[in-house]
């Protein structure tokens, strides 16, 4: 049984498991997918890759910045069979890159796009649109709070 | 180097039947004359750049090519074929040379900015970034991944490169490493190490480097000051006169710590014994003064205070250091948190270690033997070592008169619109903006995550986003390891609160979430509630405050019966329901319906 109590003007309930486990009355504001204010995923409304999405761990915005951007829209709009076989270019002159500032992109064997714990992004989990399997990294050290740290 | 040496076999060739000819010509009867200012003077005539001068041990380290080079080398040669000359014929031509005079006054050694005129501070930035700490950084990630190949100028008045502040008075006291207060590195919860910089030296590019920088880059002028703003000109001023002007700039010059006025009338005994915290000297002087005395007293009670008192507090365990903190609410964040929530927690801080001094009003302060008296309004006196003011921020607004740029009289800081612009191509971003929050109304946010929400939006507006000020910046604090949560919204206890708690286990810390240890702290009253019924007074009886464990939960703050803040406490990973709830707006008649959307007895 919940139990309510009122100090002055706050309220205090306590509840059981069992209280809450009727499901929620609560009405929430249907998501609209092209609010222009929110918040974008990986992929704009308009099939654009949006660069400035923390899930990219800061790729776009380093020192090797201009490399990666180059190989990831080749991949993005690559229509090969095997998508991104005809963007060994751009990846080979990336992969040079990222050697060059071994601080940043430390090498580790699942690099992609998201390996360096440096990399800053907002505190934010993974919100429902971003693009599944790419983790965010943060730039707070929000501990267990926030599901938004890199691996 | 082959062309040297044929070239002064040559010239001893013409040297020598110059010499035997016996001529007026100043050009022919010095050699000097002829094999060095010749060819500076058609390189003269080819628009090379005004040569500077360098010694000729430098020559070596400059790679050859480009204009001024092209004397160097002429120097070069003329010097060693007339070195060499002397040497075979036995005239000393130095002495008897003038325009060998003139070279070794030409080849004294130059100052130490004009080496060539490409190494140089820009005097234009597509983007000024004014100030060095997280809401510029965040700006300038923003701006590097929409505007592909930006150039990017920071300039800070601190020595150090961007880094974040929350570690300062967390992580970083937590430590195990002796040499933390160099290293300045920190385990996260999730066991990874990290630095407080946000990014090493390798990932900026020199300031001097960045006109040159085909792709772009981020800069940072550290120790550099910008002491005035024209507007109209798209320009700044730097404290040593340097002009930089800009197309785009961003303010986020943040705050220094207030201080109290009854400290600053105290004089230089009690400001030597005090510390403003902020900043990572700050930390770096607090950690050492920790060491070495007996008792330091924290005054303020907010999150700055309460967390510093915390981490002092448990290091006071080892080190008999003496931790009071005193403020003049009745308990710690009484300004943020509901009475009987801030109570609760002034008893968790009490057990880290910590001796609080709650409704104190310090009326002066006094350093007498070397210890600092704190004369309190109501007659009590506190003998303390160090004195920490964490009495809040006042934010850095300098160059709002010389920009022109309105300040806001009720929030402090620059006033700018719900896009973060203050004028055209002028944003501010950070806890110097004051800016229109359409969901929550006009406010300052003086938090980290706020300052990496509104640097990356200032950042997207800077690169022609035009977005509001939208998605809601959220806050944490842990005070101990029994308590921790995250908030969101408008966090104000002076407004009504309904807060929905559930049983505790011992499985809700902070401490038991990262480590999956029992803490064996938690509450010994697990049994029910028994009361059903509102009590309309305002204090519970005694035995009900023991059996009220406020273990987990969630606390909703109205404003005209909508929610407009909550606090997530010890409840993790739910942030973004709690964010919907805010956009939202709504008014919920049953807010106990809307805490079931956070299942706060699960995990």
């Amino acid at each position: 049984m919940s139990s309510v109590r009122e100090e002055g003007k706050d309220k205090i309930i306590f509840v059981t498991k069992e209280d809450h486990e009727i499901p929620s009355s609560a009405d929430l504001i249907e998501e609209d997918p092209d609010d222009p204010y929110e918040e974008k995923g990986l992929i704009l409304p308009n099939g654009e890759i949006n660069w400035n999405c923390p899930c990219l761990g800061g790729m776009a915005s380093g020192p090797c910045g201009t490399e990666f951007k180059d190989a990831f829209s080749c991949f993005h709009y690559s229509k090969e069979e095997v998508k991104g076989s005809d963007c060994l270019e751009q990846f080979g002159v990336m992969q040079e890159c990222l050697q060059k500032y071994p601080e940043i992109y430390p090498q580790e064997d699942d690099s992609s796009s998201s390996q360096t714990s440096q990399d800053s992004a907002p505190a934010e989990p993974p919100s429902p649109n971003r693009a599944p399997g790419n983790e965010q990294d943060s730039e707070t050290t929000t501990p267990n709070k926030e599901s938004s740290e890199e691996s | 180097m082959s062309r040297v040496s044929s070239s002064v076999n040559n010239l001893q060739i013409n040297l020598i039947n110059i010499r035997n000819k016996q001529t007026n010509n100043i050009f022919l009867s010095d050699p000097v004359m002829l094999f060095v200012f010749v060819p500076c003077f058609l390189s003269g005539l080819n628009n090379v750049r005004t040569p500077t001068c360098v010694p000729v041990a430098r020559m070596s380290t400059e790679p050859l090519g480009g204009g001024g080079d092209n004397l160097k080398y002429a120097l070069l040669v003329g010097a060693a074929f007339v070195g060499s000359l002397t040497y075979v014929s036995k005239i000393n031509l130095f002495l008897s040379s003038p325009s060998l005079v003139l070279i070794c006054f030409l080849m004294r050694t130059p100052a130490a900015d004009s080496t060539s005129p490409s190494h140089k501070l820009p005097s234009h930035t597509p983007y000024l970034l004014i100030g060095g700490g997280t809401a510029s950084f965040a700006a300038a990630r923003s701006i590097r991944a929409r505007d592909p190949g930006a150039k990017v100028l920071i300039v800070t008045d601190e020595p150090d490169l961007p880094y974040m502040r929350p570690p300062l008075s967390k992580e970083l006291w937590f430590s195990d490493d002796p040499s933390v207060t160099e290293t300045l590195r920190f385990k996260q919860w999730n066991g990874k190490e990290r630095s407080i910089y946000f990014q090493p030296p390798s990932f900026y590019i020199n300031p001097e480097d960045l006109d040159s920088a085909e792709n772009g880059g981020v800069a940072v002028l550290t120790s550099k000051k910008v002491v005035h703003m024209d507007v109209r000109g798209n320009k700044v001023k730097l404290d040593d006169d340097t002009e930089i002007s800009y197309d785009k700039c961003l303010i986020a010059t943040g705050g220094i710590p207030r201080s109290l006025q009854v400290l600053e009338r105290s004089g230089e005994e009690v400001m030597k014994r005090t510390t403003l915290f902020r900043k990572i000297e700050d930390f770096k002087s607090l950690d050492k003064v920790s060491r070495s005395v007996n008792s330091i007293t924290i005054i303020g009670g907010g999150f700055l205070g309460s967390e510093l008192a915390c981490a002092l507090g448990r290091k006071s365990t080892e080190s008999g250091l003496e931790v009071v903190q005193m403020f003049p609410e009745k308990g710690n964040m009484g300004k943020v948190l509901p009475e009987y929530l801030s109570n609760w927690t002034t008893e968790k801080v009490k057990k880290e270690g910590v001796k609080i001094i709650s409704e104190a009003l310090v009326k002066s302060v006094a350093c007498k033997d070397d210890k600092l008296e704190i004369q309190l309004k109501d007659g009590r006196l506190v003998r303390t070592d160090h004195i920490v003011a964490a009495v809040g921020l006042e934010p850095n607004v300098d160059l709002a008169k010389s920009a022109g740029l309105e300040v806001d009289s009720d929030f402090g800081g620059y006033r700018v619109n719900a896009e973060l612009q203050a004028r055209s191509n002028i944003w501010v971003a950070g806890d110097a903006a004051c800016f229109y929050d359409i969901r929550l109304g006009r406010r300052r946010v003086e938090h980290h995550d706020h300052a990496v929400v509104s640097g990356r939006l200032a950042g997207e507006n800077m690169t022609g986003a035009s977005k509001p000020y939208w998605h809601q910046s959220m806050f944490w604090s842990d005070l101990g390891p029994d308590v921790g949560y995250e908030a969101i919204g408008i966090v104000d206890s002076s407004l009504p609160t309904v807060g929905v708690f559930a049983k505790a286990t011992a499985k809700d810390t902070p401490k038991a979430a990262t480590e999956k240890s029992g803490t064996g702290i938690r509450s010994e009253s697990e049994t029910e509630d028994t009361a059903t019924s509102p009590v309309a007074s305002a204090t519970p009886a005694p035995a009900v405050e023991h059996k009220d464990d406020y273990g987990k939960g969630v606390i909703f703050y109205l404003r005209d019966k909508v929610v407009v803040g909550i606090i997530l406490w010890n409840v993790f990973n739910r942030m973004p329901i709690a964010r919907k709830i805010i956009k939202d707006g709504e008014e919920h008649a049953d807010l106990n319906e809307v805490a079931k959307l956070f299942n706060i007895h699960e995990d």
